[in-house]
C-alpha cells in the first residue's frame, strides 16, 4: 500500500516539476480544439444535432478525451524513461508487489490526466455548455475511468517495448487512431459501416459518448450507449487493462 | 549458515533476431558465509553482471539453484527482497527528484515510514556527507555524489546481504577509498557483502574471491591462497622476439613461459636466482626483466590461461 502511494506521489511531484509537460499535456489539445472547432465552426453540420450547434461544442468532449489520451502517452514515455534511466531496476528488486507498481504508476499518471481534464472543464461554460452540477460530476467520473484505462493500456505498451522509437510507431498507428475512431471528431453515424464496427468496439468511444451525455446530451445520436453503460464499459476496460499490466509486469525477463 | 548458496547456475540469453543464443553462466557454484566480504572477480563480459542480476532477483536463471539466508531466491524472490540491499552499477536514482526525495521514496519501497524513516535518512545523509546537498536534484550531481546517494538509498533499510555491481565505477580514488572503508564498517556491523569487480586491488580487499571467466568460476578462495597456488615468483620479460625466445628458454631451462605479444611470463620458485641465469644466457635479447610476487592478476592468468586485460578486449570485439 505504502509502496503504491509513494510511487503515486513521485509521479505527481515529477509532473508539476516538469513545466513543459504541464503545458504540453493541456495546451495542444486546447489549440486543436480551438483551431479545428472554430475552423469548421458551423460549416459542418453534425447529423442529428440541434440547429445552430457550433462544432466547437461538438468537439469539446473529444478534446477532453484527447487530453486524457495525451496523459496516457506521457505515462508510457515515462515508463520507458524509468527503465532507461535505471530507476525502474531498483523498484523491481524492492519488496513491492507488481500490483502496487502498476497501481502506483497508473494512479499517478491518471491523477495528472484527471487534473488536466478538470482544468479543461473550466472552459465548458465559455464554450456554451451548461451541464449543471450533475453533468460535471458524471463527466468527472467518465474522465477518471477513461484515465485509468488508457494509462494502464500505456503501461502494457511501455513494458513490452524497449525503445521510445518503437513507441512513436505505436502512438501514430494505434493510440491516435483509437481517438479518431471514437466519435471524437465525427459521429459514428457518418462513418462507413466497417468503421462503425471499429467505433463500437473501441473503448475510447464510450468515453466520448459518456462525456457527451454528461455535457451536451443533444448531440448524442439515438441508440447510443447510456451513461451508465458507458461507465460500465470504461470500468470493464480499466479492469482488463490493469490485469494485463500486472500480468506483463510479473514476467521476469532478462532486460 | 551460509548467507548465499549458489549451485549449478546456468543462464542462457535466448537468440534474438541475428544474435545467437549466448550462455552467460555455465554451471556456477559458490557459497558466501554470513558476515563475509566476497568478491566476484572477472573481466567484462565474463558473466559477473548476469550473476549479479540473478542474485538481485531481477530475473530467474535458466537452471540451477540460489538460496539466500535459507530462502529460495529463484522460486520465491519476494521472500528474499526485504533482506537485500542492491547497489546497481548505473545509479537507479530519479534525476528529477532531490536527494532527500530519492531517499524518501527508496525507504518507503522497503516499508520504512514516518519518524523511523526520516531519522534513517538524516543518518545516511550525514554519513555520506550529503546533508548540504539534500535539496539538490539528483540530475545536477556529479557521478561520485550520485553513487553516494545510490549507496545511501540501498542501505536505508539495513539489509543483511548487500549486493554491489562494480561499485567503484565513476569514482575518483578518494571516493573509492571511502567506499571501501564504508564496506568494511558494514561488514564489521555484521552485513554479508557480495561485490563484483574487475579491479584486482578490490579483489585483494575481499575475504574470498571467485574468479569468473567466460561464464565459469575458474578459481575461488582467499586472495592469498589463490596467489600462493602459483609456485613462487612471477618473472616478466619484455623482448622483441617473444616466440623465438620462448622456445630457447624451453630448450635450455625446461620451463615454457607464456607469451603475450612482446611479453613472456613464467612462474618460478626462487625467481631472484633464476634472473641472472636468464640474463647471462640471452645477452642483449631481453629488453626488461622484472620479478614480482604473484598478484590476483597472475592467479587469473594461471587459471584462465589468458591475460586479464586481453579478456576484456576479446569480449569487446565480439
Amino acid at each position: 500500500m505504502s509502496a503504491m502511494l509513494t510511487l503515486w506521489e513521485r509521479d505527481i511531484v515529477r509532473f508539476f516539476r516538469d513545466k513543459p509537460r504541464v503545458i504540453g499535456g493541456l495546451v495542444p489539445p486546447i489549440v486543436f480544439w480551438l483551431l479545428i472547432g472554430a475552423g469548421l465552426g458551423t460549416a459542418v453540420r453534425v447529423p442529428g444535432a440541434p440547429e445552430g450547434l457550433n462544432f466547437l461544442q461538438y468537439f469539446y468532449a473529444g478534446t477532453l478525451v484527447l487530453i486524457v489520451l495525451f496523459t496516457s502517452i506521457f505515462a508510457t514515455i515515462s515508463i520507458i524513461e524509468d527503465r532507461r534511466e535505471g530507476f525502474l531496476q531498483s523498484v523491481l528488486v524492492a519488496p513491492v508487489s507488481r500490483l502496487a507498481i502498476v497501481l502506483g504508476k497508473v494512479m499517478g499518471s491518471s491523477t495528472v490526466g484527471l487534473a488536466q481534464g478538470a482544468a479543461f472543464l473550466l472552459l465548458a461554460g465559455p464554450a456554451g455548455l451548461h451541464p449543471g452540477l450533475h453533468g460535471y460530476a458524471a463527466a468527472f467520473a467518465v474522465l477518471a475511468l477513461a484515465s485509468v484505462g488508457l494509462t494502464a493500456l500505456g503501461f502494457c505498451i511501455a513494458w513490452v517495448l524497449d525503445s521510445s522509437q518503437g513507441f512513436h510507431a505505436v502512438m501514430n498507428l494505434f493510440l491516435i487512431p483509437m481517438w479518431m475512431l471514437s466519435g471524437a471528431l465525427f459521429p459514428a453515424a457518418t462513418a462507413p459501416r466497417f468503421l462503425r464496427a471499429v467505433i463500437l468496439a473501441n473503448p475510447v468511444s464510450y468515453a466520448v459518448t459518456g462525456l457527451q451525455r454528461a455535457l451536451l446530451p443533444s448531440v448524442v445520436p439515438d441508440g447510443a450507449a447510456s451513461l451508465s453503460a458507458c461507465l460500465l464499459v470504461l470500468a470493464g476496460f480499466s479492469v482488463v487493462m490493469l490485469t494485463a499490466s500486472v500480468f506483463v509486469a510479473s514476467r521476469r525477463d532478462s532486460r | 549458515m551460509n548467507a548465499v548458496d549458489v549451485k549449478g547456475l546456468i543462464h542462457e540469453y535466448p537468440a534474438k533476431r541475428k544474435v545467437p543464443a549466448r550462455r552467460a553462466l555455465n554451471d556456477v557454484s559458490f557459497s558466501v558465509a554470513e558476515g563475509e566480504l566476497f568478491g566476484l572477480l572477472g573481466p567484462n563480459g565474463g558473466g559477473k553482471s548476469t550473476l549479479f542480476r540473478i542474485l538481485a532477483t531481477s530475473f530467474a536463471p535458466t537452471s540451477g539453484s540460489a538460496v539466500l539466508l535459507g530462502r529460495d531466491l529463484i522460486a520465491d524472490p519476494a521472500s528474499v527482497r526485504p533482506f537485500l540491499g542492491v547497489v546497481f552499477q548505473y545509479p537507479s536514482l530519479d534525476n528529477k527528484l532531490t536527494v532527500q526525495e530519492n531517499l524518501l521514496h527508496g525507504g518507503r519501497l522497503y516499508g520504512l515510514s514516518g519518524s523511523t524513516l526520516s531519522a534513517r535518512i538524516d543518518e545516511m545523509l550525514s554519513h555520506y556527507r550529503l546533508t548540504p546537498r539534500a535539496g539538490d536534484l539528483c540530475g545536477t550531481l556529479s557521478g561520485g555524489l550520485r553513487r553516494r546517494v545510490e549507496l545511501a538509498k540501498s542501505l536505508l533499510h539495513k539489509p543483511k546481504v548487500i549486493l554491489l555491481d562494480e561499485p567503484s565505477t565513476g569514482l575518483d580514488p578518494a571516493a573509492r577509498q571511502d567506499l571501501w572503508e564504508h564496506l568494511m564498517t558494514l561488514k564489521a556491523g555484521g552485513a554479508t557483502i557480495l561485490t563484483t569487480t574487475h579491479l584486482m586491488d578490490e579483489g585483494d580487499r575481499c575475504d574470498r574471491v571467485a574468479i569468473l571467466d567466460q561464464g565459469k568460476i575458474v578459481a575461488q578462495g582467499t586472495p592469498s591462497a589463490l596467489k600462493a597456488e602459483i609456485g613462487g615468483d612471477v618473472i616478466t620479460i619484455e623482448t622483441d622476439d617473444a616466440s623465438g625466445l620462448r622456445d630457447e628458454i624451453t630448450k635450455r631451462f625446461g620451463v615454457t613461459p607464456q607469451a603475450f605479444g612482446g611479453t613472456l611470463r613464467l612462474e618460478r620458485a626462487a625467481g631472484h636466482a633464476f634472473i641472472p641465469q636468464l640474463v647471462e644466457a640471452f645477452p642483449g635479447r631481453l629488453k626488461t626483466v622484472s620479478l614480482s610476487r604473484p598478484s590476483l592478476e597472475d592467479a587469473f592468468l594461471h587459471h584462465a590461461g589468458r591475460r586479464f586485460s586481453d579478456s576484456h578486449t576479446e569480449v569487446a570485439a565480439k
